[in-house]
């Protein structure tokens, strides 16, 4: 009835790593990226430590045509597009426009450059607003961008769901597969560490006003007081399963389920949470058992922590399945973050090692067998990954090595 | 108003201020005045912006037309100048 969707390339750019072994390497030796903001002065805000991005020179990957018309995030985009499509040994030259796609989820656009525009705007006048601020700051520009540099013409789009996006946008490119087209690059990248961005990241009254980097944002501990903000993400090219393997293709694995549901007004013991992680596991043809590992959403706030350890404890049992959030080490990425649990999964199932979840003290009573400070090996092939976006989006996605 | 002509020069400083270098095109080659700017890679939009930095730098305001009509580089001075007379 459906065919089987894979992943045969992975393109990471994350505050510990740029690229897929750096991240990796990084992770499983726990090395966090959390640390004092430095790309402006912070010092005036609540929140003052963030997951950034050092390192990444964009004229040294892009061509100066396209930097002056692209935010931050973009640049980011675009390489982490370039980086998943060579992993996948595929060139979109070679290969029919109308066949690929581009599927992104976005929290924000650029920011940063919509910044500088509106500051133009009221401080010289419309006549200096840059022509580009007409596109450089949307939600879908990362798609757009993409689809442009490598001649992707196929069905396309952008998911806005906050963190959930990270897995909306895979889940809606394994429809369009399923619908016929042959290859789509999905996932997300957010970054949105410039001042004005800052400003509303802390509207959501979850920020980490802690100072400590080895403290700031803990899930599932005593201590938790919100999260640490990030920036970066992962995008993924996926491809039929049988596509994939007519053409050699290195197979990562098989998005293998999905489900996404919303929050009622008074859901606070992780229901439509638990939900969603049930109906992924049916989409999936899979039983409680059959999972692995879990990379939790982990959003380091007592009452969300306790839905989330609610809703996983619901489904497995008391320390029922490994736990982990590799995302301590990189603060949440809001739609980049759950793009890049899908890459770490990935690389966990490969290699048969469940990253640890960095600095935590998990409490007693949230019954989580939570992986924390040394990787754990263990036999993997089954994988869950959750996000939950601000506003009630919850999304879960089950992955599966190949077989 | 400034005194000095608006040349070829000056479009291209403008051009690469604006909106970047093309890829795998020598701005300096002898054909380029009467290339196609699409053909360089410019598309409308980098000429939208061309024309505003144009307009702030020399204080001319330029006929919504002239982004439109003036498909290369030597059309384009030339209407800049036009405007500028």
């Amino acid at each position: 009835m459906t065919v089987p969707v894979v992943v045969t390339g992975l393109g990471v750019v994350a505050p510990n790593g740029l690229g897929t072994s750096d991240f990796w390497n990084a992770t499983l030796a726990g090395k966090s990226a959390i640390g004092p903001l430095t790309r402006f002065d912070a010092s005036g805000y609540p929140a003052t430590l963030a997951g950034e991005i050092s390192g990444f020179a964009a004229d040294e990957h892009l061509p100066s045509r396209l930097l002056p018309q692209t935010d931050r995030v973009t640049r980011l985009s675009l390489v982490a597009a370039d980086w998943a499509l060579a992993d996948a040994g595929v060139a979109p030259a070679d290969l029919p426009a109308f066949d690929m796609g581009v599927i992104t989820a976005s929290s924000a656009g650029g920011f940063e450059f919509s910044q500088g525009e509106l500051k133009n705007l009221w401080s010289k006048g419309s006549q200096y607003v840059s022509a580009y601020q007409s596109f450089a700051w949307f939600y879908a520009v990362n798609t757009g961008q993409i689809s442009i540099r490598n001649g992707m013409k196929g069905p396309s789009g952008v998911v806005v769901t906050d963190q959930a996006g990270g897995l909306d946008a895979v889940a809606h490119a394994r429809r369009q597969i399923r619908k016929g087209t042959g290859l789509v690059v999905a996932g997300a990248v957010d970054a949105n560490l410039c001042s004005w961005g800052w400003v509303g990241l802390h509207t959501s009254g979850r920020l980490s006003t802690g100072t400590e980097p080895t403290t700031a944002y803990l899930p599932f501990d005593d201590r938790a007081a919100g999260h640490v903000a990030g920036e970066g993400g992962a995008l993924l090219v996926m491809e039929r399963a049988d596509a994939a393997r007519e053409r050699g293709a290195r197979v990562y694995g098989e998005i293998a389920g999905y489900a996404a549901t919303f929050d009622g007004r008074d859901d606070r013991d992780g229901r439509s949470l638990r939900k969603a992680v049930e109906l992924a596991l049916a989409d999936a043809g899979l039983r409680p058992g059959d999972v692995d590992v879990v990379f939790a959403d982990a959003a380091a706030d007592p009452g969300l922590d306790r839905a989330e350890a609610e809703a996983l404890t619901g489904v497995f049992g008391p320390h029922g399945v490994p736990v982990t959030a590799p995302k301590t080490m990189t603060g949440r990425l809001y739609s980049g973050a759950a793009s890049l649990d899908l890459a770490a999964a990935f690389l966990a199932l490969a290699e048969g090692q469940i990253p640890p979840t960095a600095h935590v003290e998990p409490a007693d009573r949230y019954g989580l067998d939570l992986v924390t400070s040394q990787p754990r090996a263990a036999e993997l092939r089954t994988a869950l990954v959750l996000a939950r976006g601000h506003g009630g989006f919850n999304s879960a996605m089950v992955v599966r090595s190949a077989a | 108003m400034t005194a000095a002509p608006f040349t070829l020069d000056d479009l291209k400083r403008v051009l690469l201020e604006g909106s970047g270098a093309p890829e795998g095109v020598d701005l300096d080659a002898a054909d380029v005045p009467d290339t196609e700017f699409e053909q360089l890679g410019y598309d409308s939009l980098a000429l939208l912006e061309t024309a505003s930095r144009i307009e702030r730098e020399y204080g001319i305001e330029l006929d919504e037309s002239v982004v439109g009509d003036a498909t290369t580089p030597r059309a384009f001075v030339a209407a800049v100048a036009a405007h500028a007379a």
